[in-house]
């Protein structure tokens, strides 16, 4: 097969960027996507032209470095699965395909189709989390935890962090993400103890990256590799409403007494 | 000149650990702030000992190739994770996963390490439901098991098939929270290139910034390496594109002994390789094994659609190889007969490297509906991959280099012989002696980094006075000098072949003479190419870009590079051993009916190779005594 590729290149943060044509010649429909593009790259470098930067890692779905925008759509055209898991006799033989990398203020460019991820982490680390320490924890079957409620746990907790759904929201938010985050604790009993707080703190941390906000149009989920579903956002947006409206804060403002024991 | 002393405790194996956590040394809590510890690897070993090390309250600094902490490779792991909780109450307990898992070893791994981790087992389950792991539960609410990896209780813990995304995640989460604490600074896309050692001691690595191109020097008062395997020296195998070699290698080139590199396990049910730029082989779930049934036409070269193969034109080779255990035949075993009736001229599909794991007979008997909700995943994504429907006709699946029982030797403390070098996880060689059993290395790699490292490496700090050096000591700059020369001399390669052309030629190289069987003719001719295709590399490598910038050729040339200087040392190890064990196959020690035959007089020890520059490397044994367990032949026939 032979494909006219339009693919986006920069050299840096500094550099505005463009499109550029190259040519995929002797492409077997048995290659994923991503060996597609090493093709490609192999035949740039015996040029003696620097190849195309992108990201990968597992090439099997999960360890969300696949960070392509495929003819206009994050993953490109499938549903439910990454760009590694693309094969190429989903294409046409003789088609033009368009590769751009995530777009969002968040996700800055480091080089051509390779971006900065590191706000999900930041987000992560405002609060994604149940702060227990290493040891003493009680046996695992203390909590009973049913089946249908792990479950969908489990679907929440899937999201591979990849930021499709961000790349695929005119407003670029990261609502789908947050709320698969919040959702995947707040729904365990282990999550229970800092809910308020670690919805709050995800959400002024989403805001603080400088992602968008959600305007239900559910791209996100359209494009999401792990299929999350958008019922996890309006989990949030409970989770979300109780931490701020049920739950502002403590009775008492900090006690004066010198024999109260946390101070 | 090397020594080997494992420092196991003696007495009775159950209280080892026990006694010899109280008889080591703790640093006071004040003492801690002031203590910096370098982490190199995210993933379960790498973050469970990141986020317990800064927990304890010492500064971490933590290392990752990746942009995320999180997509370290234990994310790809599917199946599950033991424990000997005997939720089940089928028998099982310590005693037995201890048994099990130095039995599937073949009696190459020291028993108090595999019983320690027996031990430690349970509580990692607990800590994992802690930090919000979500384990597979049963409608009443308990956590479910499964049977996993040919053993005769259920012990796996699961969720869904991405058990190494929650248990990631789950460290990661852990490793978030103190690195908003303060105590863990994290260093993603940053590699580690060489490792500093001042006057005998572990004390810094030299790392390249991914983004920035900057050479740096990071120094600490001891170092940890948890960077995994190295199966990527066979070019094709089921780890992720970017594992490598070079920070354990780097390692051995500074003085850590290596051990038994030659184990490395191929696992037996991945989608067969198709065409010449396949750069990844994708597992599927071994499970398929409980219900498919392993076949080949009888007749050679026979290109027959399966479908009109009549059924006594069939050989069902592992039925009638191992007829008890049948398609469920233990890793190795079903790996070596696969390739052996593919050797033979009976594979199937693309080259002849395959064999069909037939599901009809179980569609047949449990109806489509059972076999579709059970697999129905796999199923998918075989087609996906391969473009066929494996309901209409059988799947194909091929051997795939998996996983590395081999890796830096450490004592009983994690620690490798330097001196404030501790190695964890897939990295080092401890706990699976010459083969793995299945759901075993996550539960090795959370119990090295949340509950044996954070001890042991506590009474090294407690018992070594150190002196802080910058990055200005001679030293320090050395190692630096050295890190920029070598990528300078990469930058320069401006030849006729790419990096990954050198890997696959060395991949195959190695998955021929030194894969799934071997031989001395064989490992001999491999140590005669394996140096003129390094020559050929330096000669002939293209390396583009510069040094400033993101450059991932550069990091790629590296890595291929210390898999071309390391692919001798496993030749070595593989020659050396002259037995059958485990993973390592010696066609010279078989039976007349192929099965393997283990030299316990010869070769019960663990073989750790030292670094001496310009010269073979040095063998050292440390031999393995079984005090408790008496070993005993594997029989699957």
């Amino acid at each position: 097969m032979k494909f006219t590729l339009n693919i986006w290149r920069q050299a840096g943060p500094a550099d505005k960027g463009r499109l550029v044509t190259y040519q995929a010649k002797d492409i077997s429909p048995a290659m994923s996507f991503l060996e597609m593009l090493d093709v490609v790259n192999h035949e740039l470098t015996l040029k003696g032209e620097e190849p195309v930067a992108f990201e990968y890692d597992c090439r099997e779905g999960i360890c969300g470095s696949c960070s392509l925008v495929i003819d206009g759509i994050p993953h490109g055209p499938d549903r439910g699965i990454t760009a590694c898991q693309l094969y190429m006799r989903r294409f046409t033989d003789g088609a033009t395909i368009t590769i751009e990398p995530w777009r969002a203020k968040a996700f800055p460019i480091i080089r051509d189709l390779v971006v900065d991820r590191s706000a999900f982490d930041r987000i992560m680390q405002a609060g994604g989390y149940i702060s227990v320490n290493t040891g003493g924890a009680v046996d695992g079957n203390v909590f009973l935890i049913g089946k249908d409620q792990a479950e969908t746990a489990m679907d929440a907790a899937s999201c591979i962090s990849c930021g499709a759904c961000v790349a695929a929201c005119k407003n670029a938010s990261a609502t789908l993400f947050v709320a698969a985050k919040v959702s995947h604790l707040a729904l365990l009993p282990q999550g229970d103890p800092e809910r308020t707080k670690r919805a709050k703190a995800m959400v002024a941390a989403m805001d603080r990256e400088g992602f968008g906000s959600c305007s239900n149009q559910y791209e996100c989920e359209a494009v999401c590799p792990k299929s999350i579903s958008v019922r996890f956002i309006a989990k949030l947006n409970r989770e979300f409403l109780h931490a701020t409206i049920a739950e502002p804060g403590p009775f008492t403002e900090a006690p004066a007494d010198p024999h109260d024991e946390s101070h | 000149m090397i020594t080997l002393d494992s420092k196991v405790p003696s007495g009775p194996l159950d209280s080892k650990w026990d006694r010899h956590r109280f008889s080591e040394k703790l640093v006071s809590p004040s003492n801690k702030q002031s203590i910096g510890i370098i982490v190199v690897g995210t993933g379960l070993a790498g973050a469970s000992a990141a986020s317990t090390l800064g927990q304890l309250g010492y500064h971490v600094e933590c290392f990752c190739f990746q942009d995320s902490p999180r997509r370290a490779h234990s994310i790809a792991a599917q199946g599950g994770i033991n424990a000997a909780k005997n939720y089940q109450d089928d028998g099982d307990s310590t005693e037995r996963l201890f048994y099990d898992t130095i039995k599937g070893g073949d009696f190459r791994s020291r028993e108090a390490n595999v019983y320690r981790l027996a031990q430690v087992s349970t509580q990692i389950i607990d800590q994992c439901v802690a930090l919000g792991v979500p384990f597979a539960r049963e409608y009443g609410g308990q956590l479910a098991n499964r049977s996993f990896g040919g053993v005769q209780v259920s012990r796996t813990f699961y969720c869904r098939g991405q058990t190494g995304q929650q248990l990631l995640l789950g460290a990661y989460s852990a490793l978030c929270w103190q690195i908003e604490r303060g105590q863990v600074r994290i260093h993603p896309r940053t590699e580690m290139l060489d490792l500093i050692v001042v006057d005998g001691h572990a004390r810094g690595i030299v790392v390249r910034d991914l983004v920035t191109g900057e050479i740096r020097s990071h120094t600490a008062q001891a170092v940890v390496l948890a960077t995994g395997g190295y199966s990527n020296i066979f070019y094709l195998s089921t780890n992720a594109s970017g594992s490598n070699v070079t920070a354990t290698y780097r390692a051995w080139k500074q003085g850590a002994a290596f051990a038994n590199p030659c184990f490395t396990q191929i696992h037996p049910t991945a989608i067969p390789p198709s065409e010449a730029y396949q750069a990844k082989l994708t597992l599927m779930s071994e499970s398929l094994r409980n219900d498919g049934r392993l076949w080949v036409p009888k007749q050679k070269g026979d290109v027959r659609p399966p479908d009109e193969i009549p059924e006594e034109e069939r050989d069902y080779f592992l039925e009638r190889r191992y007829p008890r255990f049948g398609n469920l035949a233990p890793r190795d075993l079903a790996s070596r007969a696969v390739k052996h009736i593919c050797d033979e001229g009976c594979g199937v599909g693309p080259g002849g490297y395959g064999v069909y794991l037939d599901l009809s007979d179980a569609i047949g008997k449990q109806g489509l509906e059972v076999i579709q909700e059970r697999y129905g995943n796999l199923f998918d994504m075989y087609q996906r991959i391969t473009g066929e429907n494996a309901y209409q006709t059988p799947m194909r699946i091929y051997p795939a280099p998996h996983y590395t029982m081999g890796g830096l030797w450490v004592d009983y403390n994690l620690m490798s012989t330097i001196p404030g070098l501790f190695v964890i996880g897939e990295a080092n060689f401890a706990d699976h002696g010459a083969n793995r059993l299945g759901a075993s290395s996550l539960m090795q790699g959370l119990a090295d980094g949340y509950f044996i490292l954070p001890y042991t490496i506590g009474h090294y700090l407690a018992t070594t006075k150190s002196s802080p050096i910058g990055p200005n000591h001679p030293d320090v700059r050395a190692v630096k000098e050295r890190v920029n020369d070598r990528v300078g001399r990469l930058l320069r390669g401006r030849g006729r072949q790419t990096a990954a052309s050198f890997h696959r030629t060395l991949g195959h190289l190695m998955w021929d003479l030194c894969g799934m069987a071997r031989h001395e003719a064989g490992l001999k001719q491999a140590l005669e190419r394996i140096p003129a295709l390094r020559e050929e590399f330096w000669h002939d490598v293209a390396v583009l870009g510069s040094r400033e910038t993101l450059n991932q050729e550069l990091e790629y040339a590296g890595r291929v590079a210390d898999f071309l200087e390391f692919a001798e040392l496993l030749c070595h190890d593989a020659l050396h051993r002259e037995e059958s064990c485990g993973a390592h196959f010696r066609e010279e020690h078989q039976t007349a009916l192929g099965e393997p035959v283990r030299d316990d007089a010869g070769f019960s020890h663990v073989a750790a190779w030292e670094y001496v520059p310009n010269s073979p490397p040095v063998l050292h044994k440390e031999p393995l005594l079984f005090e408790f367990v008496k070993p005993s032949t594997r029989t699957y026939q």
